[in-house]
Formats: C-alpha cells, sequence, structure tokens
C-alpha cells in the first residue's frame, strides 16, 4: 500500500484547487477586513502623517456626526427607492415579455441594452439630458410640463440617481424574473382558470409563490447593489445638492480620499460592512419563511 | 386583437428611457456644440471633428487598451480560479472543507468598497499605486471573485456524478476529471462568470480614480470624465464622442451574441 492513495491525492488535489481563492480572501478580504478594524480605532491623517491610537474616539464622532446621519437618511431612500422601482419594473417588463407575442426578443435586447454601456458613459449621457434645458425637459415640455432643474433640487436629484440606475441595471433583474416566469408550469394556470380566478388572482397566488426564489435573490442582489453605487453619484450629483444624495459610500470616498481622514473613513467602513452584512442574513433568514420550497 | 396592439403599444412607450439615451449619445457626438440641446433627432451637420479631439486631447488609445486588456485578464483569471475552487468545494470531499467555502464566502459580505484604504496602504507601501496591479490582483482573487465561485459550485454539484465515475474507472485522476469532462460541460457556468466578471471590470470607477493618477495609465470610465476646457468646463459633445467609442462596440457584440449572453444569464439565476 503506498502513502498516495486515491483518497490522499483527492484531499491534495481539493487544497490545491481552492488555495488561490482561500489565499485571496486572506489577503484581499479577511486581512483588509481586519485592518479596517484596527485603523478605525485610531487618528490618522495622511497629510499630516499622524496614526495614533484613539480607542472608540471615531466611534464616537460617528454618533455625533449629522452628516453621517444625512447620509444615512440618504443611503436608506435611495436604497428602497432603487429596489422598489427595479423589482417591480423588473417584474413588469418580465411578463410582458412573456406574453405570446412577435418581436418579444427584440424588445428583450433593447430593454437589456443599457445593461452594456459602459457606467460612466451612461451617467454622462443622462446628466446631459437632466440639464433644465436638456431632453427629459424638452420632452415633458411637449406634454405642457414646466420639468425642473433636476440635479439641482434635493428631491428631484435623489428621484433622478435613482431612476438613471434602475434603467440601467432593470435588465439584469428582468432576464432572472423571465427566466422563472417560464419556469411556471402552465397546467397550474389553466387549473386556476378553470376554477375561475381572474389574471390578478392568478398572478398573485401562482406566479408570484412559485417565483419568489428569484424574487429573493434579485433582492438581495439589489439591495447590497445599491449600497455600492458610487460612480453615478460622482458623475451626477458629487453628493448633491446639500448632502441630499451622499449615500455612505460616497461620504466614505470623501473622508478617506478627499479630506485624507483614513482612521474615519476606516470607521465608516466598518459601519457599512455592519449594514450590508445585517441585511444579507436578515435575507436569508427570511428566505426560511416566505420562500416556496419545490420539495 | 385590442390587447395585442395595447401590448405593443406599452411596450414601445417603455422602450423609450432605454433606447433614447444609447441614440441621442450617438447622434448629439456628431452634432456640433451649439445643438447639443436642440431637439433635433438627428444632427442637422454631420460632424465627426469631436472624435479626433477624443484623441488630441487625453491618450485615448492607451486608455481604451488599458481598459480592454485589464478586462480580459482579470476575466480570464477570474475564471480559471472561480471553477477551480467551485470544482473543489462541489466535487472533491476534504477535511475542513465547509469551513473553508464559509471562510471564502464571507467575501460575499464585505463589498471592496468597504476594504478600499487599506488595500490602498497595502498596495502604496509596496509601490504599486498607478499601476494596474491593484485593479487586476484584487478582482481575480478578492471579493468580486467570490459571486463567481459561488455560480461556479451550483453548477458543479448539480452535475451528474456518473460521468465522473466512469473516466475514474478509466483511471483518470482528479485533475484529469476535472480538466476533461467537468470543466467542458461548464461552458454555460463559465459563460456567464464571463459576463458578469467583464462587465464588472470594465465598469469600474472607483478603485482607478483610488489607485491610478496619470493619464497615460488611465481607465476608460476615469477618462471620460477628464474632457473639460482650459476653464475646467466639460466638454460635452467630446465627452460624448468618447462615450460612444466606449459603448458601441460592446452593444455590438451584444447584439450579435445576445442569445447565448442572455441565456447564460437567466441560467445562472435558476439555478443560483
Amino acid at each position: 500500500m503506498t502513502f498516495w492513495t486515491y483518497r490522499r491525492r483527492d484531499n491534495l488535489v481539493g487544497y490545491l484547487f481552492v488555495a488561490p481563492a482561500l489565499l485571496g480572501s486572506l489577503a484581499f478580504v479577511l486581512i483588509p477586513l481586519g485592518m479596517v478594524g484596527w485603523y478605525s480605532l485610531n487618528e490618522w491623517n495622511v497629510l499630516g502623517g499622524t496614526f495614533e491610537f484613539i480607542g472608540g474616539e471615531n466611534y464616537k464622532q460617528l454618533l455625533a456626526d449629522e452628516k453621517l446621519r444625512d447620509s444615512l437618511v440618504a443611503t436608506a431612500w435611495f436604497a428602497a427607492g432603487l429596489v422598489v422601482l427595479n423589482l417591480s419594473l423588473a417584474l413588469l417588463l418580465a411578463v410582458l415579455l412573456n406574453q405570446k407575442l412577435r418581436g418579444t426578443t427584440l424588445f428583450r435586447t433593447l430593454f437589456f441594452s443599457p445593461v452594456l454601456v459602459s457606467l460612466v458613459a451612461w451617467t454622462l449621457v443622462w446628466q446631459l439630458m437632466l440639464q433644465p434645458e436638456g431632453s427629459v425637459n424638452g420632452l415633458l415640455g411637449v406634454f405642457g410640463v414646466d420639468g425642473p432643474n433636476w440635479l439641482r433640487g434635493e428631491t428631484t436629484a435623489m428621484v433622478a440617481v435613482i431612476v438613471v440606475q434602475v434603467i440601467k441595471n432593470v435588465g439584469l433583474n428582468m432576464v432572472l424574473f423571465l427566466a422563472a416566469l417560464q419556469g411556471v408550469p402552465a397546467p397550474l394556470y389553466e387549473a386556476a382558470k378553470i376554477d375561475g380566478a381572474g389574471a390578478w388572482r392568478r398572478f398573485r397566488s401562482i406566479t408570484i409563490p412559485l417565483i419568489s426564489p428569484t424574487i429573493l435573490l434579485t433582492s438581495i442582489i439589489t439591495i447590497v447593489g445599491s449600497l455600492q453605487v458610487f460612480a453615478q453619484i460622482a458623475v451626477l450629483t458629487q453628493g448633491g445638492p446639500g448632502t441630499s444624495t451622499t449615500v455612505l459610500i460616497y461620504y466614505l470616498y470623501q473622508q478617506a480620499f478627499q479630506f485624507h481622514h483614513f482612521g474615519y473613513g476606516a470607521t465608516i467602513s466598518v459601519l457599512l460592512f455592519v449594514i450590508v452584512a445585517a441585511l444579507t442574513l436578515l435575507q436569508w433568514q427570511m428566505r426560511r419563511k416566505w420562500v416556496l420550497h419545490e420539495s | 386583437m385590442n390587447r395585442k396592439v395595447a401590448l405593443y403599444g406599452l411596450l414601445c412607450l417603455l422602450c423609450v428611457p432605454f433606447v433614447f439615451p444609447t441614440w441621442w449619445m450617438v447622434t448629439s457626438s456628431m452634432k456640433p456644440i451649439s445643438e447639443i440641446f436642440s431637439e433635433s433627432l438627428l444632427p442637422s451637420e454631420w460632424t465627426f471633428s469631436t472624435y479626433e479631439t477624443v484623441f488630441r486631447m487625453q491618450p485615448f488609445g492607451q486608455q481604451y487598451w488599458n481598459s480592454l486588456y485589464i478586462a480580459v485578464v482579470v476575466t480570464a483569471g477570474t475564471m480559471a480560479v472561480a471553477a477551480l475552487a467551485g470544482y473543489a468545494f462541489a466535487r472533491i470531499r476534504f477535511p475542513g472543507q465547509n469551513a473553508l467555502f464559509v471562510v471564502v464566502l464571507t467575501g460575499l459580505l464585505i463589498p471592496s468598497e468597504v476594504t478600499i484604504v487599506p488595500l490602498f496602504q497595502m498596495f502604496q507601501s509596496l509601490g504599486m499605486t498607478n499601476t494596474h496591479w491593484p485593479l487586476i490582483i484584487v478582482p481575480i482573487f478578492g471579493a468580486p471573485c467570490v459571486l463567481a465561485i459561488f455560480i461556479m459550485r451550483q453548477f458543479f454539484v448539480a452535475l451528474p456524478p456518473e460521468l465522473e465515475e466512469a473516466a475514474r474507472m478509466d483511471g483518470l485522476g482528479r485533475a484529469g476529471i476535472f480538466y476533461r469532462i467537468a470543466l467542458p460541460l461548464s461552458r454555460p457556468a463559465l459563460g456567464a462568470v464571463a459576463i458578469f466578471t467583464f462587465l464588472h471590470s470594465w465598469n469600474l470607477y472607483l478603485e482607478p480614480i483610488v489607485y491610478l493618477s496619470t493619464p497615460d495609465m488611465f481607465t476608460l470610465p476615469q477618462a471620460l470624465t477628464q474632457f473639460v476646457d482650459i476653464y475646467g468646463g466639460p466638454m460635452w459633445n467630446v465627452q460624448l464622442a468618447a462615450a460612444t467609442m466606449t459603448a458601441v462596440p460592446i452593444l455590438v457584440v451584444f447584439v450579435v451574441a445576445q442569445r447565448q449572453f442572455i441565456e447564460g444569464l437567466a441560467h445562472t439565476g435558476v439555478k443560483g
């Protein structure tokens, strides 16, 4: 019996196969995460060249920081608006494209196309179209509506960044929903029809429960994704007007890389991590409750 | 019949915000600057001078190459790392497997923005700022790769074991089974991973502006915001010309290969 049995060799291959991913996770995810925790306990000004241990001071500052509170409010509005609009529009488009209709492939292509337009290019284009004399107001003018200066009003700027982001990315969720809808067995609908269920009832009682795993998946991806939206904010509004669109990640960027407060930036990073982790775990918990399992 | 007309009407209406920006971007890049805010759908006279200006103001060809080669390298690297790890986590039994999988999965909980401060510090101490290394290494091995590993694992878990057992009877080792049997079968999942990864790298914005500082190192998203006149005002039609050159090739590839594209993506959604 040799030392290198099939099982031993198999173990070795297993470790070798996961080694790159594992070392990468250590070097670029876990160790940096630990460092973020350590930095957050220090006062670190890059320009001044100071680095000193201050314990919980950054966290005290965090609690007292009014701009941070504004930023959390903006983040919550942004995430909520984005998820609601994105998921409902994605579902609407998927349902429309799931009808027996010629040319749905063409429409699918068109709805999906913004996903592929380079993010900054897409944002620049919308920045121009949202100018007071731009195309959006031009179109509204056709209907006799006097459009606002979108990016200069607090509410309209928030609406604008949400809508621009939704139109850019809703195609991804639409495709996932479409695949899920096509997996719903047709006989279920027939049976419900015979039982006298109307279209809305069929949608609510058959479609929604059967595609609930996809709804969960897309909502996780979309919520976590909404916390990472940076380029759009940086190009469209720079967090303004005021702090109305300063989402958490933009605030983090400002503190760390514009004001060079790395220590405080790290503290905001810790907060961002806690929020993302909590949301993800919460959603996995919810899955047990309301997602229909096939078994 | 009426229902059909109504459906088509609704679809056409909904299409407008999806199609118009791209249309407007392409046509306005060929308009004289005075017409940028006119209501016309087409330029009154077509001008391509903006396209020359793009190359005169920035090393745009170099920047295009930077974005392209980084995205290709990151995509290839991610596919390799994710296929290996995904396969091992799904098909090979080894001690500590589940614990290691959890360790890797934590990357899903940590947006790369969270770790940008220490990563920047790390690359700075290695003298790697204003190089492309951070934009290549971190996505391949770090948090952005975790989703790819997850997709590959889900695919390999669902693969019927009989295929591998037959190959094992024929004396093929584990690496051979992976390379000759499992990997070729995983093309749909690999395709989805490739699309996700390429787009992610192509759109990356925060990392380039944090790490890169000279125009010849810039990537496209970063370069697009640099077309300003001597007073710092944005040169809109030049920006639009650059944006058009960034967007159109990808769109063309998509239209040609759209079936594989969308079905590949949808596939992962059902499995995920």
